[in-house]
Parts: structure tokens; sequence; C-alpha cells
């Protein structure tokens, strides 16, 4: 029998925001065990939550950006359960009223565009972190991460592979980091997903019983979980048996999934308002105010890289994939004098690769993008060649110079004076008689030769299309 | 000493007839000597309220003092008080230090008042006997074997037998108002939002109300002046200046009208207390208010409403009690699951467990509709009736409590019966209105109050109709027998 996937998304991005979102304590990452967390996070008797308001305009933001009806009244619900690293014994999230409605992402894969649609984006807590390891066989809480806040994310089921599933991933991660309400950093947790994976015989409408995998953080766990999801799925059902509704986990290092718990041992939440926060309020002049807001989108920039950089669909795609990136690339165009194409074979090869080798984020690069552009500039003007620049470039990433201090210091001026290279031909021509009669006998190829000793000559700092030149013209007299 | 209005104490510190420091130690005195048997305070706060009497003598002696600076008082323990134990009535924070102190608390503290301790109260502010406490009854100062009333009860008896001259507490379905009645003293809670709840520790949160026991209106009114206001750590504290709660109180009532609904003035009320009620209204009849009888339709679903939404979220506000951060813990859990089951049985009394389950009952998976639900349609229903009501008159009156104070045990197994004791009361609580009880009476020389209702943020024409009954009658001087005696 032939089968279909089904894939439906929950994406957790966790939200710029400096404090949490119900309380004044930091978001930030990586501090000491419970040094973040005040007595409301703490869940200690009488304290009340106060809504953050930059984390209402981020759901704003991100709803807008995906052409999403926004709630104009939106209202928290208490999740109820007990957990450890859940203070209050409550979750606060957004239930039937939830800030973003439905909305709509393009994805595109293998050149086929398709519109995933968006069901809701709600605003809710993240709880805090049991850690199980190292407590002599009891468990320690941190709940630096309680009430953190989170903008979750819940697709429809309209993707059929995990290709597109990965697509649509990374379509929104792209789009929360250029709305610039969440840093995308998928390793510390800001950014994860859980998959709802079915699959029914090819012609089915009705979707098969699903499975559901949590907490993945990388594209690559993501594909790979769906893969073995769905051949788990698809071998349950051959060999006679029935997929079950259940919460699975992702096995990264045994590359499989594993029952967590199933649907008769889901928790009955007892979802109701609440009561301590008031409905949110979304104004038409507040809308009206973000929409102005908006920055350029990946996709409008990716159009307007193309026009106005006359740049492939291929490139347009890689330097918008990241704000930064593309944030960096038009600077660095500007600092060359509009070297637009030269600039994108730039960031995308030499400088990628060395930002990839050290491990670096482009935000971090060693060579900004004022004297990327300038490097560019002097290829541009040949100045140097493009195989100088590389040099150059070495330098560029090992200093605080720019690329004409660089030329300057280490002589590597272009020689384009024709003057200057006629003698060295002319020189070369009477050292090599034999190689001069074989191209005059036809042998082009000898023009390499030629090419070569003068570049040796030269240390490579001969104009390469001058140098083609005035061969072609002496070896033809 | 102990009966003198807070005008008067004010003005004896003022004129330094008596310091904050002897006017404390004078009410800590009637304290010990009193509350052996009434078991009113549950923690004493002594040693502290001494030295914050002396820094309110400072503040007097510099002039840096207002009508509060220098007045003893004390709050419920529900209120959190950083350094002092807060218990909410419970064995379950029985070890409970807040780091922080409730906003209320902190205003009465700017405004110069001197916390001589906490008070005893219903377990969690659920009950309306103070028998769910697990620290024993309060005893009734009128009558040793009856109960003072709950969840407030420790305030209102010890302001009754006036071993403080104000005390605060917090109403959810009548917890100021009844044992106010019981007690004999005035007691106002104000409008929903009025107070901020910041530190409170949460009965049922969109119910909860903090306000004040006083010996009269006017008393009442500059405590609760200085509680009130808007405050940004609670979402739910309506940002509205305040009204100046003195201003009007001298104001007189002629031509204002009193609306009784007839829904609470059926055949079924006790002769006793309809006299007496009817006697009451006759006196603010005679200042010039004009009498109207009104409808509340919807009335009557009050009590059930409310032991829906109440219980609903009591469940989840309780959840965060689970033996693993603060409070009680069971000794050596065997796992998780042991800890959270043995922690909460060990740690809540059987009310309080019972609240629980009812709450996560109407709350479960196809209950919800039913009960949750449909009890929130009821809710603005009845806001709705008090709303249509408030269009023909300024106030409405009607018996606090169906009876007097009834005797200890007589109703602690029968929660039905202890539900309905808050059968007028109720419906303030679901429409978010200010209400209060003024005593009127005695029926079997037991206290009766007066219930006033009020409509939005119309707390200073409560507190007005209040003083103005309280100018023609003495009923609020009355002290009970035993403790006029000074000490």
């Amino acid at each position: 029998m032939q089968w279909e996937t089904v894939i439906g998304l929950e994406i957790h991005a966790q939200l710029a925001t400096k404090s949490k979102i119900f309380s004044g304590a930091s978001t930030a990452f990586g501090a000491e065990p419970n040094t973040q967390a005040c007595a409301v996070d703490l869940g200690l008797p009488g304290t009340l939550p106060v809504l953050n308001e930059q984390a209402v305009r981020f759901a704003v933001k991100f709803g807008l950006a995906i052409g999403a009806h926004i709630a104009p009244y939106s209202v928290f619900a208490r999740k109820n359960y007990f957990y450890p690293d859940l203070p209050k014994g409550y979750q606060t999230s957004q239930f039937d009223k939830p800030i973003v409605g439905l909305g709509q992402i393009d994805i595109e894969v293998d050149g086929e565009v398709k519109t995933i649609g968006v069901t809701r984006a709600h605003l809710e807590e993240d709880a805090g972190k049991s850690l199980h390891e190292d407590y002599q066989g009891m468990t320690g809480v941190d709940l630096n991460r309680a009430g953190t806040p989170l903008l979750e994310i819940v697709s429809e089921p309209d993707m059929r592979s995990s290709a597109e599933a990965v697509a649509f991933v990374k379509k929104l991660h792209t789009l929360v980091q250029y709305l610039g309400i969440c840093d995308g950093n998928m390793q510390e947790g800001s950014f994860r997903c859980d998959v709802n994976v079915s699959v029914r015989p090819i012609g089915q409408e009705e979707f098969g019983t699903r499975a559901e995998i949590k907490n993945l953080n990388s594209f690559r766990f993501i594909e790979k979980a769906i893969a073995h999801e769905v051949e788990r799925q698809i071998d349950v059902i051959e060999s006679g048996g029935r997929v079950v509704q259940e919460t699975r986990l992702y096995d990264a290092n045994k590359d499989e999934t594993r029952s967590m718990r199933s649907k008769e041992e889901a928790n009955d939440y007892r979802y109701f308002p609440c009561p301590d926060l008031l409905p949110v309020e979304i104004t038409a002049e507040l809308l009206d105010e973000m929409r102005g807001d908006l920055p350029e989108l990946p996709e409008a920039k990716k159009l307007r890289f193309q026009a106005q950089y006359k740049l492939s669909d291929y490139d347009a795609d890689v330097l918008t994939t990241q704000r930064v990136m593309a944030d960096y690339y038009e600077d660095a165009v500007n600092f060359s004098d509009g070297e637009a194409k030269l600039v994108a074979n730039w960031v995308m090869g030499e400088l990628s690769a060395g930002l990839n080798q050290h491990g670096l984020d482009i935000s971090a690069s060693p060579v900004g993008a004022e004297r990327l552009g300038a490097l560019v500039k002097r290829i541009a003007d040949q100045t140097i060649s493009g195989k100088i620049a590389k040099q150059v470039f070495e330098f560029l990433w090992a200093s605080e110079s720019t690329a004409d201090e660089v030329i300057e210091r280490e002589g590597l001026m272009q020689i384009s004076d024709s003057g200057e290279l006629e003698k060295i031909i002319d020189q070369l021509m009477a050292d090599n008689p034999a190689q001069v009669e074989q191209f005059r006998g036809g042998k082009s190829k000898v023009l390499g030769f030629f090419v070569g000793s003068i570049m040796k000559q030269t240390q490579g700092k001969a104009n390469p299309q001058e140098v083609n030149k005035l061969l072609q013209e002496k070896l033809k007299e | 000493m102990y009966n003198k209005s807070l005008q008067e104490l004010s003005s004896s510190l003022q004129d330094k007839e008596i310091s904050s420091v002897e006017l404390s130690q004078y009410f800590l005195n009637r304290i010990k000597h009193f509350d052996g048997e009434l078991n009113s305070v549950i923690t004493s706060n002594e040693e502290a309220a001494l030295v914050a009497a002396a820094e309110a003598d400072k503040r007097i002696q510099s002039g840096d003092s207002g009508l509060l600076t220098g007045i003893p008082l004390l709050h419920k323990d529900i209120f959190c008080t950083q350094g002092l134990r807060t218990s909410c009535g419970s064995k379950m924070l029985d070890n409970f230090v807040a780091p922080y102190t409730a906003t209320a608390v902190t205003k009465l503290e700017q405004a110069g008042a001197v916390m001589l301790g906490k008070t005893n109260m219903d377990e969690f502010a659920m009950g309306s006997s103070n028998e769910t406490s697990f620290y024993g009854g309060v005893k009734n100062p009128w009558d040793l074997n009856t109960v003072p009333g709950g969840s407030s009860g420790g305030s209102a008896a010890a302001v009754a037998a006036r071993l403080a001259p104000i005390a605060s507490g917090t109403d959810t379905g009548g917890s100021i108002r009844q044992p106010a009645a019981f007690c004999g003293i005035t007691g106002i809670k104000p409008t929903y939002g009025r107070v901020s709840r910041y530190g409170m520790i949460a009965f049922a949160s969109s119910l909860d109300q903090a306000g004040t026991f006083a010996k009269s209106a006017e008393d009442a009114a500059m405590m609760l002046q200085a509680m009130s206001g808007f405050d940004e750590k609670d979402s739910t504290s309506v940002n509205k200046p305040v009204d100046d709660l003195l201003a009007n109180l001298g104001d007189s009532i002629k031509g204002l009208t009193v609306g009784l609904p007839k829904e609470f003035f059926t055949d079924d009320l006790d002769s006793g207390i309809r006299e007496t009620i009817e006697t009451a209204i006759d006196t603010i009849k005679s200042a010039g208010a004009h009498i109207k009888e009104i409808s509340l339709p919807n009335i009557n679903l009050s009590v059930p409403a409310y032991y829906v939404v109440a219980p609903a979220e009591c469940s989840a506000n309780l959840s965060r009690f689970d033996g693993v951060r603060f409070g009680y813990r069971c000794d050596s859990p065997k796992d998780l699951e042991d800890l959270y089951k043995r922690s909460r049985d060990e740690g809540f009394g059987d009310e309080v467990k019972r609240r629980i389950m009812m709450g996560a009952y109407v709350l479960s998976a196809g209950y919800y509709d039913a009960y949750y639900k449909k009890a929130q349609q009821v809710r603005r229903l009845i806001k709705n009736d008090f709303v249509e009501a408030f269009k023909g008159v300024d106030i409405i009156a009607s018996p606090t409590a169906p009876s007097v104070a009834f005797s200890a045990g007589e109703k602690k197994d029968d929660p039905v019966s202890m539900y309905l004791s808050d059968i007028f009361t109720i419906g303030v609580n679901l429409a978010g209105l200010p209400g209060m009880s003024v005593p009127c009476g005695f029926v079997d020389n037991k206290p009766v109050g007066l219930q006033l209702i009020g409509n939005y943020f119309e707390e200073s024409r409560l507190l007005n109709v209040a003083h103005q009954y309280q100018q023609l009658t003495d009923w609020h001087l009355a002290v009970p027998a035993g403790y006029e005696q000074e000490v």
C-alpha cells in the first residue's frame, strides 16, 4: 500500500523580552540556578502576575507578519497540573481565546510553493527545569526559566513530508528572528518544536491516528524523528496493529522515538480563565502603529535583492535567510560602491567559509561589512586581482587594518602599467623562442605558460586581463 | 480608653496625652488578658510593635503624622508580613514567613499604624464560623458558646472585645460582613479592585477583597482610606482615584432612596432578625430616606453559583501548596506522588480539601460547561440585577446574615447549612459591589447586623449612610459583658 504522511507542528518560540512574562525577573540564559526567579516566579502565596506588554507586542508583531487575525480581546487561562518545575501548579497560557488567530506561511520545496495554514499562536509562560543528575538520587529544580515568555505557534496539519515540515520550521525560524521577537537559539531552547505525525493510505480523506513527538531542537532531529516515526507507524499498521494516540520522545542517540504517555494517561488540564489577569485588549490604534513598525520580511527582502542587486534566486535566498546576514550584505555593497554581485560572492564565499571554519555567527565576524566592502571595491577598480584579494582578506581577518592599508604595506598593488608589463613580456619571449614558435604555429595552449610565468615573476600582482591582452598582441606580431 | 474612637485616640496621641508605645502596650495587655479564652490572635508581634510604636511617636514629635500614626491594629493572618509568620490559618503554612509584605499592610504601615499581631481565621478563609482554623476556633465575646462568624472571625472577635481599635479582614463571600454582624461591630468590604490583593493569600481571586473592621463607620472609613488605591502589582486593582471617605460622613441622607430586595425579606426570614432590621430601616427612614422595595430576581442562585466559582478558583490557587518549595512537607516521602499526596493530605484541613475537590470537579472535562460556565453566566445575571436595581435606588439594605451567631459545632458537620449562612452576602461578591455590616440590635442577646450595599466605588455613600445611622443609634458602642473591664 502507498502511504501519505500528514504533519502538523507546534513551535515554542521564546520571546526576546528582557524580563519574564508575568514578573520583573531577568530572562537571561545561563545564570546560576534559581538566581533569576523572584517571588512571583516561585509561586509564593499572595504574589500576583502582571503581564509584560512587550510580550504582547511581540505576539501581535508575529500575527501581523503572517497576515493573521489579531484578537481584539484575548484571555489567559490556567492549565492545571502538578510538576516540581511548575511552581504554581498551573501554567498560565491562552486556551480558547488566543491572541493570534488564523494566518498562513508559504514554503518552497523542490521549486514548488505551498501555503501552510497557521491555526493560532498564543502567549504562555515557560516552566522551570528539573535536573535529575548530580543530586544523589534526588531531583534538583531550577526555576530561572519559569515564567519566560513563549509564543506557541500551531500549524494546520498541512505538511505531507519531513522536507515540508523542515521548510516550514526554517521559515518560521527566519521570520521570528527577522521580527526581532526571538533569538532563534535552538541549542539554548529558545526555539523548539513538537511534531504531530500520522499516516494514511493515499487517497483516504480522514486522518490517521497521530503521535506527538516532543521537544525537537534541531532541523536535523525534526527530519530524522519524522522519518523514523513514519516508518514505525507504517510498520505497526502493516503488521496488523493500530497506532495509538500518544506522546513520544525522540532519542537522538539511538535515532528512535519512544512512548512517553498515552492519551489515557493524559492529564485533564481543567483550563479556566485566569482570574488574576485582565483580558488582553488590542486596540485598532496599536495595530496601526505596529503595522508601521514591521520590518521588511524575508520574502519581500529576497524579491527586492533579486530586483535591486540583480542576484540569482539562490543567492538572494541565502543572503536573506538571516536578517543580520542581509544587513551585512547591504552595508558591504554600500561600502563597495555598489558591487552587488561581487560582494554576494565574497559574503557567500570567503566570508562564510571563514565564519564556518571558526564557528562564528556573522554578527561576530572579525571582518565587518565596511572593510569587506572596501576590499571588494579594490577588486572592482582593479587595484588588486581576485586572487590577491584573498591574501588581503587573510590580513583583514587577523587584524584591524583596512584593505588599502594592507595593499600598501604588503605591496600587493596590481601591475596594470602596460610599459612595465611589456618589458617583462618582451624579456620572456626573448628567453623562450621555442614556445613563441609553438604559439605562432597554432598551439594556443602555450599562452598558459606565458601567463603563468608572468604571474610567477610578479608574485601574482600582474593584472591578468592586461597580461592577456598584451600577450595576444605581442605573440601575434 | 478601649472604647475611644480613632479620632479621639489620634487627638490624644497628637496632644501627647498618651504615647503610641503606651497605647500599643495597653492593647497588648488587653490581648494577653482576654485572648486566652477568645483565641482571636494567632501570632503576637509585641516586640516589633513596640519598636514601630516608638517610631510613630517620633513621627508625631516631628509633626510628620497622620490620623493613623501610632494607632495599634491587628491584621488577619491572610496578609503576608515580611519577617512575621503568615499561616492563613493552615498547618500548610504553619512555618511560612513571606519575604514581602502585602500592599494593604504596607499602606497602613506607611500611615504609621502599629501592627500588634495577626488574627485567627478559617483555614485559607474557607468557612463561616472560624472553626476550620488549624489554630482552633475563635469564641464570640458576646457568648463564648457561639462562633464569631468567619472567615475573618479573629479580627471581628478582637475588635468586639476591644483588643484593638481596628483590624483588617478579607471578604470573599461575606467573610467581613458576617463576622462583623455576629460580633456586633462595623465591617466594610469595598468594591472589588479598590484594595490591592498583592500579598493577600488568594482563596478565590475574582471574589477576594480586603476591608476593615472597626467600632464605627467613621473608624472603618479612616482605615479603609489608608488601605485603598491602585497597585501596579495587582492587575485587577482599579486605577481610579480614591474618594475622600471622611468628607461626606456628616452629609444628611434626606431624600436618599434605600432599596429592600424582596427576595431577602421572605416568610422564611427569622422573625427576630426581621423585626430588628425593620426597626433599623425605620430609623433610616426617620432621617429622611425613602424606602423602596426592589427585586433581585436571580439572587437566589448566588449560593450555588458561588460554590462553583469560588472552589474552582481555589482548586488552582491552592495547587502551589505542594510541599516542594515552602510550607508543610510530609515526612520521608517515598516518591514524588507520595510527596504531593501526603503533604497536601496532612497539610490541609477537611473544608479546604472539600473545596479543592469541588473545584477540580466543576472544571473537569465534560463538566466545565454544566458547572463553571453556567455559574459564570448566573454570576453575570446577578450582577445585572444589581446594576438594574441601582438605577432606582442609592443603596440597598438587608439583614447581613439569616441568623445571629450560632453555637460552636452546630453546623460544623453540615457544610450546606454552613454555606447558607452567607446567603445574603455572597451576591455582593459575585457582583463585585461594596457592602458593609452595621450593628443594629440584638436577638437573644446576640448582635444583629444590618447589611448595606452600595453601587460600584460608592464606599463614600455607604459609609455616610452607616455613619448617619450610628448618629441615631448606639448599638455600635455596646461592649460585650466582661470586656468593659480595664486591665
